[in-house]
């Protein structure tokens, strides 16, 4: 999809005023915290297993090539193919050409991020192939013509009723209210699709070196029903997923459900080792992985290589207060709420994404439920660093700042500018609070500001420190 | 195409290495270190014995089991739950229990799976307590499609191949002779989603209930 961050302001003024996006958004919140909180509060292991999977995520990440060529060379070993992708455009280049030669024309998908991340169904599309996406979430939004406004809940911002429109619309009626209707009309329309398909591409939760195993955890089956009745599999994956070996997988398995949906496990984790065998009766015949880079060995180098150990759980947007407020697609690309302001700037440019690391609060929640423990408002503070730093930030910004540091660094001028202030301050003051201040109306439309007493701080903690 | 690959590959491992600081790839004593390196991590601590913890975990997701003494009461056990159920006298039984007598008023066949199915019964290789959970292995014995596109899947479990961890249920796949499955499905209860609205639903694209036969040791 186009990045359209750029809107995010007034995006987010736009969701804040939607009704129905406010409904589902204060549902989800509930769900997803309360559970998540049950499930680390019931695993007396579980701070143990979130230092052990950041440790054992920075030793992959190390030792990256190496883990990488192990993994290759055993896909290859078990049948299977590995393509390289540079970025967005080799890997759908990579994937058109393998649906061409299959000679396509129906392509089940399972929940593949990177597949957003890189624009694939719309390639297909434009080459006449039909995509169905088979994740429920996914297949919402695809009759929606949406993107995804949650990495692991891609629906969350519809409500039943909004799902109900579209599915009487899609399916024609009799129009279905109840969950149990809605899910049952979609498990029927898809599953006449995934015996129809042609190729059928899945993401890749991890990439086992040691048997050259792609890993998927789903709670829907749609990934296993893809992946088994088409003729070709793909898998699209960032290169930065690969773990040495099964026992490695287990660590952040352990991790991810509990973050991510709040329970012990997933209903099913599925690991994929190359084509069907001769005696098999079903399953591909092809196996494919591709391998995205986008961006991901430049951040490796630099001080975002953290950002390289995320799950892709969803925890921190949960816990975001601003994605609370917002929603997804306020964010205005793939990856929304806090890993999203991390990486869309670093995946689609400083420039293009002004305003996500600053719609952040630095209030510290999504560091605190990550499983791999990416400081993410450090990084998030990093880039505003770098905004600054390349003049991406406004004028008046710049200027305000280096007045301040001005008179920050003046320990005399700083005291005396404080003094006036806190005076005039409070003659602005009416029964102790103010109501509208100049330059900080963003603030005072939507709360007071409490008046000053009428002392500076120093001054009152020197009187403090006297008695 | 190939060049392509072949170029992007070698620049993907250059920009790799060149953020690793490296010149080239690692010195092959540290490779042959990482190779051989086991690792140990953290296993949540477990204290109740597998199969009690394991109908325990296993029912807590929906799933359903059930006791036999022996493999020969397979066909009865699946019988009075597919006349329970409702479903039609046929299923699509794995050839690992093909020599079993089933009922003679059955059509069974060992084929894959189609969207006629209703029911089918598979031979799972293990079955893990810490998450209940159970391992199938695609094969000519196991097709892929039982697990996923009938409405009630039957797995039999012997109560001896219950492990405690993830980590012992890979040791059993390394074991085999014929090396890792095409598709290795851990599976803990039947197919949900939440995606309408955080409400739980059974039944989203694969099987609406999973049953166990649980086979005494």
């Amino acid at each position: 999809m186009e990045i359209r961050s750029k809107e995010f302001k007034s995006r987010a003024v736009f969701a804040i005023h939607d009704a129905s996006l406010q409904q589902a958004m204060g549902k989800a919140r509930d769900g997803f915290v309360g559970k998540r909180a049950q499930q680390a509060a019931e695993l007396p292991e579980f701070e143990a297993l979130r230092e052990e999977a950041k440790n054992l995520k920075n030793h992959i990440l190390e030792n990256l090539d190496h883990y990488l060529e192990r993994y290759e060379d055993a896909v290859k070993r078990a049948g299977g193919h590995v393509h390289w992708a540079r970025d967005a455009q080799e890997a759908r280049a990579i994937i058109l050409d393998i649906c061409k030669r299959v000679n396509a024309k129906t392509i089940t998908k399972g929940k593949s991020m990177v597949s957003e991340e890189i624009d694939l169904n719309e390639a297909l599309i434009e080459h006449g192939m039909e995509v169905v996406e088979t994740d429920l979430g996914e297949y919402i939004i695809q009759l929606a013509n949406e993107p995804p406004s949650h990495i692991i809940a891609p629906a969350v911002h519809k409500t039943k009723n909004q799902v109900s429109d579209l599915f009487e619309a899609a399916h024609g009626g009799p129009r279905k209210t109840e969950v149990a209707d809605l899910v049952n009309e979609a498990r029927q329309v898809l599953r006449e699709k995934y015996f129809r398909a042609d190729v059928g591409i899945t993401g890749g939760n991890f990439l086992i070196a040691e048997t050259g195993s792609s890993m998927i955890v789903t709670n829907e089956g749609n990934g296993d029903l893809t992946q088994t009745l088409a003729k070709v599999h793909i898998v699209t994956s960032g290169i930065e997923r690969v773990v040495p070996t099964l026992d490695d997988a287990t660590l952040f398995l352990r991790l991810l459900a509990r973050s991510a949906t709040g329970q012990e496990t997933e209903t099913y984790t599925t690991i994929s080792t190359g084509p069907r065998r001769a005696t098999d009766l079903d399953g591909p015949e092809e196996y494919h992985v591709v391998l995205v880079d986008n961006g991901r060995s430049k951040m490796l180098a630099g001080h975002f290589r953290d950002m390289l150990r995320c799950i892709r759980c969803g925890a921190c947007m949960n816990h975001c207060p601003v994605y609370g407020s917002v929603g997804g697609h306020a964010y205005g690309w793939v990856y929304p709420g806090p890993m999203g302001s991390v990486l869309t700037p670093l995946i689609k440019g400083l420039d293009n994404a002004y305003d996500l690391p600053n719609a952040c609060t630095l209030n510290g929640r999504c560091a605190s439920v990550c499983p791999v423990k990416i400081p993410l408002p450090d990084l998030l503070r990093e880039l505003r660093h770098l905004q600054h730093q390349q003049e991406l930030s406004p004028v008046m910004q710049r200027r305000a700042l280096k007045a301040w540091r001005f008179v920050a660094t003046r320990p005399k001028l700083y005291h005396a500018g404080e003094w006036i202030a806190v005076r005039v301050l409070k003659l602005l003051g009416r029964k102790g609070s103010i109501r509208r201040l100049p330059f900080a109306q963003a603030w005072t439309d939507v709360r007071d500001l409490p008046t000053p007493e009428g002392q500076t701080f120093l001054q009152r903690w020197q009187a403090q420190r006297g008695k | 195409m190939m060049q392509t690959t072949q170029n992007s590959r070698d620049a993907i491992f250059g920009a790799i290495r060149s953020a690793l600081k490296r010149s080239g790839p690692l010195p092959d004593a540290r490779r042959a270190e990482l190779d051989a390196n086991v690792p140990q991590h953290t296993r949540p601590a477990q204290d109740e014995n597998l199969l009690e913890r394991f109908i325990r975990t296993f029912e807590s997701r929906a799933g359903t089991v059930q006791h036999i003494a022996s493999r020969a009461e397979i066909p009865a056990a699946v019988e009075a739950y597919r006349a329970n159920m409702n479903l039609p006298h046929r299923a699509a039984v794995g050839a690992a229990l093909k020599d079993l007598i089933w009922p003679a008023d059955w059509q069974v066949h060992h084929n894959r799976a189609g969207t006629e199915e209703l029911l089918s019964v598979s031979l799972c290789i293990a079955a893990i307590a810490e998450t209940g959970s159970l391992m199938l292995g695609a094969s000519a014995d196991s097709p892929t499609t039982h697990n996923f596109v009938p409405d009630d899947h039957v797995v039999v479990l012997e109560a001896a191949s219950i492990v405690g961890y993830f980590e012992e249920a890979w040791a059993i796949l390394r074991q085999r002779s014929e090396g890792m499955p095409r598709a290795t499905n851990i599976i803990s209860g039947p197919s949900r989603t939440a995606d309408v609205e955080q409400t739980i639903q059974l039944g989203a694209h694969g099987p609406r209930r999973v049953h166990v036969l649980i086979v005494a040791a």
